[in-house]
């Protein structure tokens, strides 16, 4: 059990007890929800139901009032910032695609690989064969490697989504939290993107944010249904969406 | 830094900014001193002096386009950076007079004397040394923008707070100096200097060197902020000012990035202060008045931030303008062409000069591209087009 040394669960996220309020608003209400390793997770739930905000808990964008939030079983997140969650290998990719507009798709994915990231090594960085290679597989996998030279302000709405998800893998997290990836999507690229994410969920482990339920659908993962920051339900997308209470909250009956 | 790193990926514009710099700093001081007085082509005394602060100036807007135009922090204070320079170059240059002043002390400047100092205080210890002098030139403003941005950037003061909050520090500076128990000549400042380095400040050859010099440190000054906008920092700079946030998630540790520039700008500026004082010949509180960084802005705004190149053109064509208007009859509206100019250049000229011509140069290429593709397709070269 020398593996187990110092942690108290095998999850790779885990939150317990979860409490966030602004303002006397409760986002996020006895938030519990467990990540194993290597699995995929959906996460849906109606407007406001705390879903953003649970991930910049998660990111250390929002301190959490009261709870337990731990990565490994180890590391306690709300205790560090942004960069240092980065750098412990949690990836976000946002709501609205935020990417460096004004610079080009593969600077984009060279800034995101987790190399060196600070002012010396950046400063005095020379390019290397293998964060090339990186860079070229990255583009293959979000099909951009003939539009690397252009900027990315330049890019259609889907493509920045994509971007941004070779944004993450550039890097290279153990942690994907992927926040409503095909939003503005077409069908064809909604379908594109689901391979994307089961291909990337074959090495990482990965929770999406999405309200497109024909994507949820597609993914074919365990769900969880949020609603005003609690888990209301949880299963497989069949089971979730014959849920009572869940069809109440969605319906507004 | 090695020689290649500050010569990578010079572009044009920047190699003619260089040659151009360069032969100015050559030719000016040649002319002016071979050449007869009078003659067409010999440039006066007055004339080098006045370029020679334009130099500086251009070394200011440097530092400000790297920080502003590259990283998106919006100093209104960097005059006073500037002006700390410059009070530690004056410092040496008052030393150095010796028992030579009005009272012929031969320790306490002038000032000191009449404000009954019994001895030179601690702070002014070690400025009868040009290398010392020199070193603080660099010091006290890094010190003081490491010291302000270690505060202000792990705060995350971000924006038009941390541009009011450089008005203040600049405002609170100028206070100090106005007082006389400051020991920094209060109100008068420091000036009647006589030589630098045993060379009479007042000389031509003098001057014609300080000329240089500048411009010297000018080329210098631009090729660090080029070596540092080109490397992967000058990347990291930029996704900073584009999505601040995204780049803390990226694993960034935006702080330090922050400290970096503005610590290093600050530098340049000081350095710039300490030429602009010899030659000008005085250095006073007014050079951290809130108006003197705000203009700063106004130059790179002008030339093009983000450019380099257009920050230092911006520095010398609006304080070429300020000089001609000045010195005419429309010298008490020089403050409102001033504003308008500023006006004019955000809503028409958003990029400035230098950005909006590469801009303009980059669509006439896009087009002639477009057009000799379209000339292809007509010959059958290229592949026919359905819509044709």
């Amino acid at each position: 059990m020398s593996v187990m040394e110092g942690r108290t669960t095998s999850a790779l996220l885990y939150l317990d007890g979860v409490h966030v309020s602004f303002d006397g608003f409760h986002a996020i209400n006895n938030l519990s929800l467990t990540l194993e390793p290597g699995e995929m997770r959906a996460v849906i739930g109606p407007n406001g139901a705390g879903k953003t905000t649970m991930m910049d808990i998660i990111t250390g964008k929002t301190k959490p009032d009261e709870g337990t939030v731990l990565f490994d079983g180890i590391t306690d997140l709300t205790r560090l910032d942004e960069t240092r969650i980065a750098e412990l290998g949690i990836g976000r990719k946002f709501q609205k695609p935020t990417v460096f507009e004004s610079q080009t798709i593969e600077d984009n994915l060279l800034l995101a690989l987790n190399v060196d990231h600070s002012v010396k090594g950046t400063l005095f960085w020379r390019g290397n064969k293998a964060e090339a290679e990186r860079i070229d597989r990255v583009l293959e996998t979000i099909r951009l490697t003939d539009a690397r030279s252009r900027l990315a302000g330049s890019l259609s709405h889907g493509q920045k989504q994509w971007l941004e998800i070779g944004m993450l893998l550039a890097q290279d997290p153990k942690l994907l939290l992927v926040d409503e990836p095909v939003a503005g999507m077409t069908d064809v690229e909604t379908h594109q993107t689901a391979e994307l994410l089961k291909e990337i969920n074959k090495e990482k482990t990965v929770m999406v944010v999405e309200h497109d339920m024909t994507f949820v659908r597609e993914l074919g993962v365990k769900v969880t249904c949020l609603h005003e920051g609690t888990v209301l339900a949880e299963g497989t997308i069949d089971q979730v969406s014959s849920n009572e209470r869940v069809i109440e909250v969605y319906l507004g009956r | 830094m090695t020689p290649h790193v500050l010569t990578r990926s010079l572009d044009r514009s920047a190699s003619i900014f260089i040659l151009v710099v360069a032969g100015l700093g050559v030719l000016i001081p040649l002319s002016n001193l071979l050449l007869p007085a009078g003659s067409t082509l010999q440039v006066p005394t007055y004339l080098v002096a006045l370029f020679g602060k334009y130099a500086c100036y251009a070394i200011l807007a440097l530092s400000i386009d790297l920080i502003w135009g590259y990283c998106g922090i919006l100093s209104l204070g960097h005059g006073a950076f500037f002006a700390l320079g410059g009070y530690a170059m004056g410092m040496y240059l008052m030393r150095q007079i010796g028992s030579r002043g009005v009272y012929g002390n031969p320790i306490l400047p002038d000032f000191m004397v009449f404000l009954n100092y019994p001895s030179l205080p601690w702070y002014w210890y070690g400025f009868d040394m040009f290398w010392f002098a020199a070193l603080m030139v660099l010091l006290v403003p890094g010190l003081l923008a490491f010291c302000f941005g270690w505060l202000a950037f792990r705060s995350r003061v971000t924006g038009v707070y941390l541009s009011i909050i450089t008005q203040a520090m600049t405002y609170a500076l100028l206070l100090a100096f106005f007082r006389n128990d400051f020991g920094f000549g209060g109100n008068n400042g420091l000036t009647d200097f006589k030589d630098i380095l045993g060379f009479n400040v007042q000389a031509d050859g003098t001057r014609a060197a300080l000329f240089a010099l500048s411009c010297l440190t000018l080329i210098l000054t631009f090729l660090i902020c080029r070596a540092v906008v080109t490397s992967k920092l000058g990347k990291v700079l930029i996704a900073i000012r584009d999505a601040e946030s995204r780049t803390r998630f990226l694993g960034y540790r935006v702080e330090s990035y922050k400290l970096f520039v503005f610590t290093l700008s600050a530098c340049m500026a000081g350095v710039a202060g300490a030429l602009y004082v010899p030659q000008v010949g005085i250095i006073n509180p007014s050079e951290f008045a809130p108006g003197n960084s705000i203009e700063a802005v106004i130059w790179v705004a002008v030339g093009g931030r983000g450019t380099l190149v257009g920050a230092a053109l911006g520095a010398v064509v609006v304080n070429y303008a300020k000089t001609f208007f000045t010195s005419g009859p429309l010298a008490p509206y020089w403050l409102f062409m001033l504003g308008a100019l500023f006006i004019l250049v955000t809503l028409l000229l958003p990029k400035g000069i230098v950005g909006t011509f590469s801009a303009w140069r980059e669509s006439r290429k896009a087009t002639e591209k477009a057009n000799a593709e379209s000339a292809a397709r007509e010959d059958g070269v290229g592949e026919p087009n359905p819509a044709e």
